[in-house]
């Protein structure tokens, strides 16, 4: 049998839907430990990214700094906490913060100090102040690639929630580690097969939020490049 | 933190940062070859790019323990399934990577002139390509941890066993190994950047220093 036909089995199998622990409430709890780390890194990594975007100042520790920081192995990260502070809330939230930050730093930073510098200058040379060159000419001028940012970051934090599971979270992940653990290859199938949906629907989120939010100048733009 | 745990099992660490490296470079190598040709194609066929461009954007999307999972019917609980797995991703990363540059140089090849991509337009793309390896290398080498969870040999094996025995020292010397592993193949990605791309100004900074134009004006 193939992945897909073990997941779509246990996914349509109707008790699956009830009581405690059903695919339902754990893919709410699953949005709950998703949306928190992606909104402290985006009020980590926006601003960070803006303030150096602008100032050029940090530029090389942003590009040489934020790779490695992916070097840091979530799983490790989760583990290690888990041993010395128990399930606290730190221990799932911490790893996922660290997670999403390099590429929303990045992209931000990238977005910022690729506006045009005739731009800038004209944003100058109008009278306006700094912080009005910065929120009414290079934000909005940087805002697709900022979504680029935010979006990879949410896509990582949805995606590696999974693992918060491990240390005996819920979440969809419940259902992929236990079925690991109990040799029961449907739950595993089904659960990947449900958080690669969720992470689906966030991407499509995201291309709705960017139509929608993006100057009508820009649009487009994201498309050319991706800056991870 | 137990010092002397590190030497009696330096042979099993160095095993498992080995199997690790491997999990985490071969992916991708396998796709900077596959994202060559295919951003060749992309300029030749140019409505094929967008198109591409989503797939890999949807592909990206998917959890890497979800694709470790879905590999595991064809390829078993095996460094396959972590590879061909990992490789998806690098080629997630560096497609995108892939420039214009050598994109357009096909235009080229149309007029025959093979020559001129390899000789020229390559290099030329050299930096840009690099960068996109190293953003794979340094996250594959992190992500192979979690090959650990379906139970394919590499460094996350210090996590778990760690966890399930309650031994710090065995988590630090794992997170330990997984950075520095990653951060070295980083400067050697860094190194073969300065090699190849011999007229790559390396002293930039000090240079923009040396001609301060606004302070010359003020």
């Amino acid at each position: 049998m193939s992945f897909f036909s073990w997941a779509w089995d246990w996914i349509t199998e109707s008790a699956n839907w009830h009581g405690s622990g059903s695919i339902p409430q754990q893919i709410l709890a699953h949005l709950g430990y998703s949306f928190l780390p992606l909104l402290i890194a985006a009020l980590i990594a926006v601003p960070a990214g803006v303030v150096i975007g602008h100032t050029g100042r940090g530029a090389v520790f942003v590009v040489n700094v934020a790779n490695a920081w992916r070097a840091i192995p979530t799983l490790g990260l989760l583990i290690l906490l888990a041993v010395f502070l128990g399930f606290s809330f730190l221990t799932w939230l911490l790893p996922l913060v660290v997670l999403a930050i390099p590429p929303i730093l990045v992209n931000a930073y990238e977005g910022i100090a690729g506006v045009d510098p005739d731009v800038k200058d004209a944003a100058k040379g109008m009278g306006m102040t700094p912080w009005q060159q910065v929120t009414r000419v290079e934000v909005p001028i940087a805002l697709p690639l900022i979504l680029v940012g935010l979006r990879t970051g949410a896509i990582f934090v949805v995606a590696t929630a999974t693992i918060a599971a491990y240390i005996g979270l819920g979440g969809l992940g419940r259902f992929i580690i236990d079925g690991l653990a109990s040799n029961q290859y449907g739950p595993v199938a089904g659960g990947a097969l449900l958080v690669v949906l969720l992470a689906v629907v966030v991407l499509a989120l995201f291309a709705l939020v960017s139509r929608l939010v993006v100057p009508a100048g820009l649009r487009g733009q994201a498309k050319l490049g991706r800056t991870e | 933190m137990m010092w002397s745990w590190i030497p009696q099992n330096w042979s099993q660490i160095w095993h498992l940062t080995w199997e690790n490296l491997k999990l985490g470079v071969l992916p991708a190598l396998y796709g900077l070859i596959i994202s060559l040709p295919l951003g060749v194609v992309a300029a030749r066929w140019r409505w094929i790019y967008p198109p591409v461009l989503t797939v890999v954007n949807v592909l990206y999307a998917i959890p890497s323990l979800a694709l470790f999972i879905a590999l595991i019917p064809a390829f078993g609980l095996t460094d396959t399934t972590v590879i061909i797995a990992l490789t998806v991703f690098s080629l997630c990363i560096i497609l995108p990577n892939v420039p214009p540059s050598v994109r357009q140089a096909a235009t080229a090849m149309g007029y025959g002139t093979l020559r001129r991509l390899v000789t020229v337009e390559l290099p030329l793309a050299i930096p840009v390509i690099i960068a996109g390896l190293r953003v794979s290398v340094v996250s594959n080498i992190s992500l192979a941890s979690l090959g650990q969870l379906i139970g394919v040999s590499s460094l996350g094996y210090l996590f778990i066993d760690g966890l399930q025995r309650d031994f710090p020292t065995e988590i630090y010397v794992g997170l330990f190994f997984v950075i520095v592993l990653a951060l070295v193949c980083d400067l050697i990605l860094v190194a073969i950047r300065r090699v190849l791309t011999p007229w790559q100004p390396r002293r930039q900074r000090r240079l923009e220093r040396r001609l301060p134009l606004r302070r010359v004006t003020a």
